[in-house]
């Protein structure tokens, strides 16, 4: 088992690394300077130079670039947001903000996904089923951009029951919406999830044991159905992380949330790239954390993995 | 119940009454069978009918319409949508947030289905031919990385050894970096377009048709009739492409349907975060992302194509949910 | 004053929907279990055997319904005395007061039989505490202790805690039967138990299944396609072809002096121990497909003995003796006299001559 961690952890390591080359490379490729504002005396842009290796052959350009965001996480000098500020000084105050709406809404997401899916799973084909089947798939169609539309549209502007915008003086209460509009996707494909993997648990031929048993057939939904399907639920979370990034792209921009997504959309606009490369790498390495944490986490809960074969 | 005889006795012989052997057999094929239990899923049958609707009016909309889809007239800006039949029962009669454009600007003749964008174009025509956009892109892509996953998998699983395992790493590492990363950054670098975007979708797409393909490749060639073909000297790869390829045709078309509302998404994404196809191409997700900055005063701008667009996707998830339950052959007997 | 059986089936017709039309699986069958006594119900794949029995419990798919007959059951409740019919009372009294309780089941796949993220203690405690056969978590672990080591497996403490993929496949079916006994039922079906197993294994499970039985009384419905399995360990048999039942007696009847072709198929079949260089017969063709069930019996299509009245009307039950049944025309005192295959003859007398006496 710990052979296994170890394993997945050298090649998540590794796994990061490359994309630190990859977009060091697109970097290369990307047009313009840093450091031609014309603000910096010529001292200033020759420490500048050096600093960043900017003058170097690639290869020692690439390991001065490595070696600043590993030691120092210094990614470099915004180049258009807010020029000559360091990079990681505009990106991580606002890095909170959206890891917490993000989780938030992953909690409820997934809370509420899994309880939807075990009464639609357990009650197949019925007309609970049906219709929480059909929910399921418009939450999984409707872009997450429409939620967002359409929650600020009614709830915030026409009935004004929440906050439209994000305010940091309300951090929770104000969140309620960009919360709800990024759970949507994650509610329903975690519903349709669990329904499947319910469902085919509940075909399987120790439940119909457990059934010859005597044991009611709601014991036999939570005690062993849910047991066992929740253990699959655990290797979709990977993906729905991404659908959460995705998302937080939209949400934040639709309501005013100071996070990362929203500094995302902004250095695409105004072509900040190194802004964009140290976003893209706060994605990647938490989409590869989070990779990391479920393969874990799912060799402890099943114990077919947990517990080798013994005696 | 007749009367027994004794000539009843006789013993008979067995040959005659062999037709029992027969096997019973519906003439069905496995699309055939599929295909009915296809049809019984409500959910995947009213979204074939809604996704063939809408290409339809893709195809034909914008020459429904009254107007030319790229006119822009100046006297028509921001009209919401008016519809004649229907401007009677107090729907679609070209108001808004309580007043009337057609009216106060005295066109009364003047007939709007979507209403007009902020240019004076006609949005009935410009969603439909955005539809037509969104369509090609999405298909195009999911085009390109069906075919390049499989023969990705293919290849891996067939030559195995180190090739496999080098192509196994690369994949590893490409499904590290989430979609939403490698789209961004490849759009970002190679100028936001139309070839751009389908690249960026197709490299996105294509690593789990690869994984299905090449377990079961792997499968396939350790059957002993590969080692029998190779010995006799036929290529042993066509023989797997022809064996592999059957069996998971089925998988293959419901992850292919499952792939175009992605495809969809990710292209109105692209276009709502500014990285969308430019000029004069107009698809679904430009529409919806022009149209949202005037949400408030002019909702019918965002609404018709983000109507369209979430029609589609949904259509497209209800088809290939009902088409991997048909295709699914542990359903019993219903 | 003789004892009504425990379980008695009457007319039993069971079909499934499917697609393309209904499969009458179970055409009519008829059978009775003593108190105490082994049944063993043989037939091929497909025969039906497994469907009857889950019919019993009210375990059967979705798509499957009862046409048509009756299962009697009759037990104790209380010091009362119970009749009751298990295809008309409905899944919550079967599941308060039969499944486990009473009557309890034993799967063919021990490796697909139990949960397999709970423990194995856990899963025989199960039954017990749902059905309020012991007072508290003490007691159940006391008495699952018991079970472990009636079915014989060893070490039970650790044993107790073990998930069930770190057990081999003869050790989880000795815990499905430990999950069986967990209620002391009245009756258990064992439904192919020994078809997933080694050889070796096997026996050892047909050994603690007489075994058992000793011990605890308790009555056997033992389902399986191996006429050779059963030969140590029924007291009766009851052969099915078809959806139907050909031929039921006593075991020595069966074994040495069968009268229906397909238990002289059957009894062909299994390889003999001899090391002569005997025949080894098969029966040529297929079960039938019972969506158009052939009119008449149904084993004539295959069958050396077939005559023309097989092909028109199934035959009755014809009587061989108190306890020996067979359903074939042959049996009727208009057929021609036919003898069992010149093979088997010697065979069974050489069991004869062996001294392979059967109680």
């Amino acid at each position: 088992m710990l052979k296994y961690i170890s394993k997945r952890v050298f090649w998540s390591i590794v796994t990061l690394l490359i994309i630190i080359f990859i977009l060091f490379l697109l970097l290369q490729f990307m047009p313009g300077t840093p450091f031609d504002d014309e603000k910096l005396t010529e001292a200033q842009r020759i420490i500048m130079y050096a600093k960043y290796g900017l003058d170097a052959p690639f290869w020692q350009r690439f390991g001065i670039y490595l070696r600043n965001i590993l030691f120092e996480g210094d990614f470099g000098i915004s180049l258009a947001l807010q020029k000559n500020q360091l990079v990681q000084d505009i990106v991580l105050p606002r890095l909170g903000i959206s890891v917490r709406i993000g989780l938030q809404a992953l909690m409820l997401g997934t809370t509420m996904g899994i309880i939807y899916g075990v009464i639609s799973g357990a009650n197949k084909n019925t007309w609970v089923d049906t219709i929480t089947t059909f929910v399921a798939v418009l939450g999984v169609s409707v872009p997450s951009y429409v939620f967002a539309l359409l929650l600020s549209y009614f709830f915030g502007y026409k009935w004004r029951i929440f906050s439209i915008t994000y305010r940091h003086g309300t951090p929770f209460w104000s969140s309620i919406l960009p919360t709800i509009s990024l759970s949507m996707f994650v509610m329903a494909q975690t519903t349709r999830f669990l329904r499947t993997e319910l469902i085919e648990v509940l075909s399987s031929e120790y439940i119909k044991l457990v059934e010859a048993k005597g044991v009611k057939r709601i014991k036999v939904i939570f005690r062993h159905g849910i047991r066992n399907a929740l253990i699959s639920v655990v290797t979709i979370l990977g993906p729905l992380t991404v659908t959460l990034m995705t998302g937080s792209l939209v949400v934040e921009r639709v309501y005013g949330v100071p996070g990362i997504g929203d500094l995302l959309v902004e250095g695409i606009l105004t072509n900040d790239f190194n802004v964009i490369v140290m976003i893209a790498f706060i994605y990647s390495a938490l989409y590869i954390t989070m990779n990391l944490a479920v393969d874990i986490l799912y060799g402890i809960i099943d114990p077919r993995i947990r517990v080798a074969k013994g005696g | 119940m007749e009367k027994i005889t004794k000539e009843m006795f006789t013993p008979v012989s067995t040959q005659d009454h062999l037709i029992q052997e027969m096997i019973f057999d519906t003439g069905a094929t496995f699309f055939k069978d599929a295909w009915k239990r296809f049809r019984k899923n409500k959910g995947g049958v009213i979204g074939l009918f809604a996704i063939i609707f809408i290409l339809s009016m893709a195809l034909i909309g914008p020459m429904l319409g009254t107007h030319v889809y790229n006119e822009l007239i100046a006297e028509h800006i921001d009209l919401p949508a008016r519809v004649p039949f229907l401007e009677n029962f107090g729907i679609f009669d070209g108001s808004v947030n309580g007043f009337n454009p057609y009216i106060t600007r005295g066109l009364t003749d003047v007939y709007y289905w979507f209403g007009t964008d902020n240019l004076g174009r006609d949005l009935w025509a410009r969603v439909w031919m955005g539809t037509r956009i969104s369509f090609f892109v999405a298909f195009v892509a999911v085009a390109i990385d069906v075919v390049f996953g499989i023969t990705y998998g293919l290849v891996s699983g067939y030559f195995g050894g180190k090739v496999d395992l080098v192509m196994q790493r690369v994949v590893e590492v490409i499904s590290g970096i989430p979609n939403l990363v490698v789209v961004i950054l490849l759009v970002l670098v190679l100028k936001p377009g139309l070839t751009s975007i389908i690249l960026a979708l197709m490299i996105t797409g294509w690593i789990s048709m690869s994984r299905v393909v090449r377990s079961q490749t792997l499968k396939i060639k350790e059957m002993e009739f590969v080692l029998a073909a190779k010995t006799l000297g036929a290529s042993s790869f066509f023989i797997i492409a022809k064996e592999v390829l059957p069996n998971i045709i089925g998988q293959i078309i419901v992850m292919t349907m499952f792939s175009i509302p992605s495809a969809i998404f990710y292209e109105s994404f692209l276009a709502f975060i500014g990285l969308g196809l430019q000029p004069p191409i107009a698809s679904l997700g430009v529409l919806i992302s022009r149209g949202y900055l005037a949400m408030l005063t002019y909702p019918h701008m965002v609404t018709f194509p983000v109507i369209v667009l979430s029609t589609l996707m949904l259509s497209f998830n209800l088809v290939a949910d009902g088409l991997r339950d048909a295709f699914d052959p542990k359903m019993k007997g219903f | 004053m003789e004892q009504k059986p425990i379980l008695e089936v009457k007319n039993l017709q069971i079909s499934f929907q499917l697609n393309f039309g209904v499969n009458h699986v179970i055409r009519d069958i008829s059978f009775h279990l003593d108190k105490g006594e082994t049944l063993a119900i043989v037939g091929e794949s497909g025969s039906g055997k497994s469907v009857t029995t889950k019919s019993i419990l009210g375990l059967i798919d979705d798509n499957g319904a009862v046409e048509v007959g009756s299962c009697l059951f009759r037990y104790q409740k209380d010091g009362k005395d119970i009749e009751v019919d298990l295809l008309k009372c409905g899944k919550d009294y079967l599941q308060k007061n039969i499944r486990g309780n009473k009557i309890a089941i034993i799967f063919q796949d021990p490796m697909t039989s139990l949960d397999p993220t709970m423990k194995v203690g856990n899963q025989i405690m199960e039954g017990m505490r749902d059905h309020k056969k012991v007072k508290n978590r003490k007691d159940a672990v006391k008495r699952t202790m018991e079970l472990l080591e009636l079915v014989g497996i060893d070490q039970p403490e650790k044993r107790i805690n073990q998930y069930p993929h770190q057990l081999s496949g003869g050790m989880r079916q000795r815990v499905v039967i430990a999950i069986a006994l967990a209620c002391e039922p009245d009756v258990l079906i064992a439904d192919e138990p020994t078809t997933a197993l080694d050889v070796t294994i096997q026996s050892q499970i047909l050994e603690l299944i007489k075994d058992i039985q000793k011990k605890t009384g308790v009555a056997i419905i033992f389902i399986t396609h191996d006429l050779g399995v059963v030969a140590n360990v029924a007291d009766r048999v009851a052969v099915m072809y078809a959806g139907k039942i050909v031929e039921t007696g006593l075991a020595s009847e069966i074994y040495y002096n069968p009268k229906h072709p397909y238990t002289w198929g059957l009894l062909s079949s299994i390889p003999s121990m001899s090391g002569q260089n005997e025949e080894i017969l098969s029966i040529p063709g297929t079960p039938p497909n019972l969506i158009q069930p052939p009119k008449g019996d149904a084993f004539a299509y295959r069958s050396d003995y077939a005559m023309a009245i097989d092909f028109e009307e199934h035959p009755p039950m014809f009587k061989v003796s108190d306890t020996h049944y067979v359903a074939s025309w042959l049996l009727h005192p208009d057929a021609p006299k036919v003898n069992m295959p010149s093979v088997l003859r010697a065979r069974i007398d050489s069991y004869k001559k062996r001294g392979d006496t059967h109680e």
